[in-house]
């Protein structure tokens, strides 16, 4: 019996501790990357960062990349986040347990982790080539491109979140207005969006923590652009793929710009990721 | 309540009723265009990496499917490199997060105290949220030294020296290469693997397990006697989700990977990833490359949908369990 | 005041009350969701300006009877009402009867009160909008009004631009209530209004219906036979489906005809 037991209770505390010896493993590499990217990015974050262009390469900055990057993701946004959250409307309210909804569920979900590359050659094809056979090659590239391709990136976590958190909503909200005679549509996006207007927000501000990191899908749309550029269908610099570059450089003092980059990314990224969940624990409490 | 202070007469109330139908209906078309957009979305992607590739995909089937010689100069493309390549590092990264993730997932539903979970939690998505391109630079700039110096000479010299298995450790310590990619691959998908674990161990309704516990059960039985087999499908799909995951991503494994055709046997040796090869090459490949490298993307898609497609087939299985 | 409970003198086989005019008449009325028999064969006249309250154990019906009354189960696939109920003689059944014009008609305030995420007055103001076109003064004195009735007013009208949200249970109930009134409506639906209430908000909610019976037909449905007897002039009983037994509220609770009404009401049920 004795025997048994030791045994099992053996058995239990190695499981448990190689448990624990797993959290840290996974706590540690946070930690190192957190800690590289800080520690290698802040040496040269400074004032030229912001003021100076990568046309000057190593005695440059970012300025056009950042530029860059907040135009590209704020047109991405502006594009995903109506068609989503229309989208997230149409299976919350109208397809909640259609075949239909549930095929777009479906699919939305497999677009959420599909390979942000193959968006990206999606978008070259259906962007990029024709507008240059339209124009005769005078535009090809285009920050528009690049925009396309990160709503691809933006668009299911928008529908997601918007069909989640408008299933939150009771259904004696929707019974009190149609008994007031208000019609569907007028009850959809005067009550129950305002509603859920926290949490449909939370899933905005997650496809933008989701796309502003995106390299892969930037390389061949919005390609990328020594010089600063605002227009819709120049070539445009963003700041994922001008760190991309940047680490394929040689040169060292290339890297530590790269790495200023770096930070500069993540920091805004884990913030983004930390606000929604703020937001959403927020949003949690006011509901239960 | 008399019939003359009704807000409205009947035949008003009627054409509003009618004005409010159309709105509906217009209301609700433009909803479900944007739901179809979607399904557009992700049919337009295999259609256009379709048409894109189809010069390599259809006139030169067989080559690019079986053979491993990549040579835009002597317009060569034989694809097995990068699918070797894509494979492996992905198999690796799963053989090493799987257990890792499973540990987090059981530390964190059912042994940390509860002050602990939610910042140890918020903590392991935070690695998911890390852009994948700060993974390459950490992974280029210090995971790569740190392999050459102090793993990879290792592994040589112990699994190294094992038969059969040996040829897979076989070979300089250049720090760059499958394996590493694997590993760093495998940083990536930990959160989203322990994260789904995490979220359907908490589906085990709690008169399951304390009627194992009754029975004098450790927690180590518990989680695997009772918990893993009850969520067994759902962890499967989670499984499936990280290797999707692992598939398709670029920017972590592109500047490890060492960017070989060559298929060798060592793991410690430099070699290519399909969407690696795409990021490298791309923008300087013209006519037949270019459709080799779409053609490249489009197998990448149809391997990830079906790998995804299996995942969630897998974790709506345990949504229906719950009765929703 | 007598009550024909069982035998209905004049009309057809209607269970019916003779004190004041007829408001809403039901007749045959059956209702069937996802092949559940939910209501059988019901018929009751309901009377106009008073309170009629639907009691009977959990499952019985009663809510399922008040939700024919606005047509608010026809939102929900799976659901059919068949069967007559008129309102001022006209079927709201029939699919050609304008739901506007229904929901004008019929108010309905829910179990739980469910403000809609606005300031108070554009809680009442909303549904005002919808159906009729009114002036900023008009507006703000139907507002006044719907709150007035409401019993609310002294204690919003310093912050009718706040969030309806902020209010506490029992004012958010009231303003249900008022945002129903405020449409002008001809019957009021209660569906057990003060379930989610403390004592004092619920008795704050009976004594204003008491208040509102004065302009309107109120029917309500209540788990609470204390509540049904101190607030309805009539008392329907319903189970499994049926009405058993509908008659003044002081004869259903003192001397019922039935023997499952007494059984019910004098908590001897199952």
């Amino acid at each position: 019996m004795s025997a048994i037991y030791r045994r099992r209770y053996a058995t239990n505390i190695i499981a448990l501790t190689l448990s624990g010896i797993a959290t840290l493993i996974g706590l540690t590499f946070l930690a190192w990357i957190l800690w590289i990217t800080i520690s290698r990015g802040i040496s040269a974050v400074g004032v030229p960062l912001f003021t100076k262009i990568t046309a000057y390469a190593d005695q440059g900055g970012l300025a056009n990349a950042i530029v860059g990057s907040m135009l590209i993701d704020l047109m991405a946004i502006l594009i995903c986040a109506p068609i989503g959250v229309l989208a997230g409307t149409y299976l919350a309210e109208y397809a909640r347990r259609t075949k239909l909804g549930s095929v777009i569920r479906f699919l939305n979900d497999i677009l959420l982790s599909a390979p942000s590359i193959v968006l990206g050659l999606f978008v070259y094809v259906i962007v990029v080539l024709p507008m240059t056979s339209i124009t005769n090659g005078s535009v090809s590239f285009s920050a528009f491109a690049g925009a396309v391709a990160l709503a691809l990136i933006g668009l299911p976590v928008i529908v997601r979140t918007t069909d989640e958190m408008l299933q939150l909503v009771p259904g004696t909200l929707r019974e009190a207005a149609l008994s007031l005679g208000i019609p569907q549509w007028k009850l959809t996006v005067q009550v129950l969006m305002r509603a859920s207007g926290s949490g449909i927000a939370t899933g905005v501000l997650l496809a933008l923590a989701r796309l502003a990191g995106e390299t892969a899908p930037l390389l061949f749309t919005a390609f990328g652009n020594n010089y600063m550029a605002y227009g819709l269908l120049d070539k445009m610099a963003s700041l994922p793929v001008s760190i991309y570059q940047y680490t394929n450089d040689p040169n060292p003092a290339m890297h530590a710009i790269a790495w200023a980059g770096a930070l500069l990314i993540t920091l805004f990224v884990l913030a983004l990721s930390l606000l929604t969940r703020l937001f959403f624990a927020r949003k949690k409490v006011n509901h239960d | 309540m008399n019939a003359t202070s009704l807000p409205a007469e009947p035949r008003e109330s009627d054409q509003r009723a009618q004005r409010d139908a159309r709105h509906d209906r217009i209301f609700r078309l433009i909803l479900k265009a944007c739901a179809l957009l979607v399904l557009l979305a992700l049919l337009g992607a295999a259609a256009s990496t379709l048409w894109g590739g189809r010069e390599v995909l259809f006139g030169h089937t067989w080559e690019f499917l079986t053979t491993s010689d990549w040579n835009p100069v002597e317009n060569k493309y034989g694809a097995l490199g990068p699918i070797f390549g894509t494979l492996v590092t992905s198999i690796i990264a799963i053989v090493l997060a799987v257990p890792i993730s499973f540990g987090i997932a059981l530390f964190l539903s059912e042994i940390a105290p509860s002050w602990l979970r939610t910042p140890v939690a918020t903590a392991i998505e935070l690695l998911a949220a890390i852009p994948s391109i700060i993974y390459g630079m950490w992974g280029l700039f210090v995971f790569v030294p740190f392999m050459a110096d102090h793993v990879e000479p290792k592994l040589s010299a112990t699994l190294g020296q094992l038969p059969i298995i040996g040829a897979l450790f076989d070979g300089p310590p250049l720090g760059l290469g499958i394996l590493t990619a694997g590993i760093v691959l495998a940083v990536m998908i930990i959160p989203f693997i322990s994260s789904v674990m995490r979220e359907v161990f908490q589906t085990v309704p709690t008169r399951l397990k304390e009627s194992a516990y009754a029975l004098g059960s450790t927690k180590w039985e518990v989680v695997w006697d009772i918990m893993l087999p009850y969520t067994r499908s759902a962890v499967i799909g989670g499984i499936f989700l990280g290797l999707g995951r692992a598939l398709g991503e670029t920017m972590a494994v592109t500047f490890v990977l060492g960017n070989s055709y060559d298929i060798q046997a060592s793991l410690l040796m430099p070699g290519t990833s399909i969407s690696s090869s795409i990021a490298n090459e791309f923008n300087e490949a013209v006519g037949t490359h270019r459709s080799a490298l779409i053609a490249l993307g489009f197998l990448l898609f149809v391997v990830t949908f079906i790998v995804l497609m299996i995942a969630r087939l897998m974790l709506r299985r345990l949504s229906r369990k719950e009765g929703n | 005041m007598t009550s024909f409970a069982a035998t209905p003198p004049t009309t057809a086989d209607a269970q019916t009350t003779t004190a004041s005019r007829t408001r809403i008449q039901v007749r045959g009325l059956d209702f069937h969701y996802n092949g559940f028999h939910a209501l059988k064969q019901i018929s009751m006249d309901i009377p106009e300006r008073k309170v009629t309250a639907i009691i009977g154990p959990s499952g019985c019906g009663k809510s399922t009877l008040l939700r024919v009354f606005n047509r608010i189960y026809a939102i929900y696939p799976g659901q059919v009402a068949s069967g007559d109920v008129l309102l001022d003689g006209e079927n709201i059944l029939d699919p050609r009867y304008s739901m506007n014009r229904l929901r004008s008609k019929v108010g309905m305030v829910f179990q739980k009160p469910v403000p809609f995420p606005m300031t108070i007055y554009e809680n009442i103001a909303y549904g005002i909008r919808h159906h009729e076109k009114l002036k900023r003064k008009q507006m703000e004195e139907r507002v006044e009004e719907a709150l007035r009735s409401a019993a609310l007013w002294d204690e919003v009208k310093d912050k009718l631009k706040q969030s309806a949200l902020g209010l506490s249970g029992g004012q958010q109930q009231r303003l249900c209530i008022a945002r129903g009134i405020a449409l002008k409506p001809e019957v009021l639906l209660l569906d057990e209004p003060t379930s989610a209430l403390d004592p004092i908000a619920t008795g704050r909610i009976e004594q204003l219906i008491e208040e509102l019976k004065k302009t309107f037909t109120i029917v309500i449905v209540t788990h609470n036979m204390q509540q049904a007897a101190r607030v309805s002039d009539h008392t329907a009983f319903m189970y499994m489906g049926e009405l058993i037994e509908f008659g003044d509220t002081e004869k259903i609770f003192t001397k019922p005809d039935k023997k499952q009404t007494e059984d019910y009401i004098t908590g001897r049920f199952g």
